[in-house]
């Protein structure tokens, strides 16, 4: 075997790092195995298992769906179509949209860096990536403000060339693409890491260019991976609210998002509002939640069958 | 063949191995992609996280420490603690037994399980927040019942301690999993056959396999339950010095525009989440070796 890349950054295999992956995404080909029902505690560590995700989430989520069917058809149908829901549906949507985007390409790009590259400062970098994802949210939205506000670090470098960040659609995929940051790297980086050298080495052998590489033979491997963490990324963005109110400005109808509405409705003691257009917003996360589970069937599916060739 | 030549992978003192020829980019590319990304990471990454600590000790460490060390920023620290001593262990519970479970014996329904114990991450925490209010507000399900009790649960502790747990759930569980099921059941099985009690394998054997994953899932469950904020935010109800988390805080102070002081409070959250990254990479390393 031939070392292929630095060996300073610990090469992430998805399976045994810890990541902020879903375990459908991490838990690899391989299932518990036949012999396992040898082992003790299997009905009391289920039992709690499923006791704990009873109170504590299925019954609790329950109640949304529960003061949804109370309201009529007609209440419910004009809270979700009201121009200002309308409004922050598409606005959540396509920020989430433009920032799972931005993280695709740079996510690519920051995965490459890390697995292929050597430079200075690489370790912290990488694990910098997954600070997005310990920082709290609130922390981000400030900082973010701050810095590109119209005096801000950077907003008073971009202000004058008309480029306005805060306090507009532009802040809130800003905000989103911080958010989602940890995402596309950390779904493509094992796979770089994985990918056998000698198919390039087979591939520069035999005439191509660096370019050729990269595009035809390195690049549709990642394509799997890539597409994973775009839609984690994106199902991550349109949730969040944290980071988003500080930066976005939250103008009714022009930079409020979809969980700001929500927030704004239950201070208004409007909880059958709220509940209606959250039940829209449930029904389109657990839509993805389908399509990553999808996903992960598939990668999990090709790692079988990696596994028994 | 003097193309062959050019393209190997010509190893490099130390076990480097270093990319020449047609298998690595031209060093000017090499060098913008770099750039590139370091640009990206510092609009996004770097100079936020810079600011925070410049912008705490603007006006000096005596304002910061002023800032910190004052009775409403004292109260919502202690509230954040609390939180997160509450919620941590019960989740650590949760976490350990979902694992044990999913990762050592098959059962019809696990990928069913799987998916419900993400499940709070695909909900938003406003949502996350806005479910206890409609389960035990006062006009929620459990309402009147809680009020003829005097039992407190929305705009108080107990419901930012649910909200937290709830919003945490996952995460020992999403380190545990993966971890458990690519070691299988070896040792265990062994420690049995060597007539070890249940729970003597479990402690001996079992625990000091998974101990680093499970480190990392504590310290990351702690980090997001101190700094959770949406779903605290709604079920919380903002009452300053009663009902403030330490995230809450700084909301209360930027948006009173006490912003030196809002990013003192946000500078002790962002440490916590660079200790976190820290012994993250710690543990990264040590398994890597």
């Amino acid at each position: 075997m031939v070392e292929t890349a630095d060996q300073k950054v610990p090469k992430r295999r998805s399976a045994e790092l810890p990541a902020p992956l879903p375990v459908s995404l991490r838990s690899g080909g391989r299932q518990g195995r036949r012999g396992g029902s040898v082992l003790p505690g299997f009905g009391l560590s289920l039992g709690f298992a499923v006791l704990y995700l009873s109170l504590i989430i299925l019954i609790p989520l329950s109640t949304v769906f529960l003061k949804t069917a109370t309201l009529t058809w007609e209440a419910f149908w004009q809270t979700v179509t009201s121009p200002r829901t309308l409004a922050a549906y598409r606005l959540s949507l396509w920020a989430s949209f433009a920032a799972a985007a931005v993280n695709l390409v740079f996510g690519v790009l920051l995965a490459w860096v890390l697995e292929r590259y050597r430079f200075p400062g690489k370790r912290l970098i990488d694990a910098m990536v997954d600070l997005p994802f310990a920082l709290p949210t609130a922390v981000a939205g400030i900082a973010l403000a701050t810095v590109y506000a119209q005096n801000g670090w950077l907003g008073e470098w971009l202000v004058p060339m008309g480029i306005n960040v805060a306090y507009t659609p532009l802040g809130v995929v800003v905000a989103l693409t911080f958010i989602g940051l940890p995402f596309v790297v950390r779904t493509v980086q094992p796979v770089l890491a994985d990918l056998d050298p000698e198919v390039e080495e087979a591939a520069a052998s035999l005439g191509a260019s660096r370019l050729q590489i990269v595009r035809k033979v390195i690049l549709p491997e990642l394509v799997p991976a890539a597409v994973t963490g775009f839609v984690l990324a994106f199902a991550r963005a349109l949730g969040e609210y944290g980071s988003v109110i500080f930066i976005a400005g939250n103008m009714p109808m022009k930079s409020e998002i979809t969980p700001l509405l929500i927030m704004i409705k239950l201070e208004q003691f409007d909880y059958a509002g709220a509940t209606a257009v959250a039940m829209v917003f449930l029904m389109a996360s657990f839509s993805l939640l389908l399509v990553i589970n999808f996903l992960a069937w598939r990668r999990n599916r090709n790692l079988r069958a990696a596994e028994t060739e | 063949m003097a193309m062959t030549a050019g393209n190997r992978l010509v190893r490099g003192g130390g076990g480097h191995a270093e990319r020449t020829g047609a298998l690595t980019e031209p060093r000017l590319v090499r060098w913008l992609l770099l750039g590139i990304t370091f640009a990206f990471l510092g609009f996004f990454l770097f100079v936020p996280l810079l600011l925070v600590f410049v912008k705490a000790l603007e006006n000096g460490v005596d304002a910061y420490w002023a800032a910190v060390n004052e009775p409403i920023a004292l109260a919502a620290v202690r509230r954040t603690l609390l939180t997160a001593v509450i919620a941590v262990p019960l989740n650590l519970l949760f976490g350990l037994a979902a694992a044990w479970a999913i990762a050592k014996f098959r059962f019809p329904g696990k990928q069913l399980l799987i998916t419900l114990i993400d499940l709070p991450f695909s909900v938003s925490p406003v949502i996350s927040g806005m479910v206890f209010v409609l389960l035990f507000g006062a006009q929620g399900y459990l309402g009147h019942w809680l009020q003829a009790n005097e039992v407190k649960i929305i705009f108080a502790v107990p419901g930012i301690v649910l909200a937290t747990i709830f919003v945490t759930s996952p995460l020992v569980a999403r380190e545990l999993i993966p971890l458990m099921q690519s070691q299988g059941n070896d040792e265990e099985e062994a420690a049995l056959t060597l007539g070890a009690s249940g729970w003597q394998m479990f402690r001996r054997v079992s625990l000091p396999k998974i101990r680093w994953g499970l480190l990392y899932g504590v310290v990351l469950t702690n980090a997001r339950a101190m700094g959770e904020f949406g779903a605290v935010s709604v079920v919380s109800g903002h009452i300053r010095g009663v009902t403030t988390t330490l995230p809450l805080h700084v909301e209360i102070l930027y948006n009173e525009y006490q912003f030196s002081a809002a990013f003192a409070a946000a500078s002790l959250l962002t440490l916590l989440a660079l200790i976190t990254l820290g012994i993250k990479s710690a543990i990264e390393w040590r398994t890597a070796r």
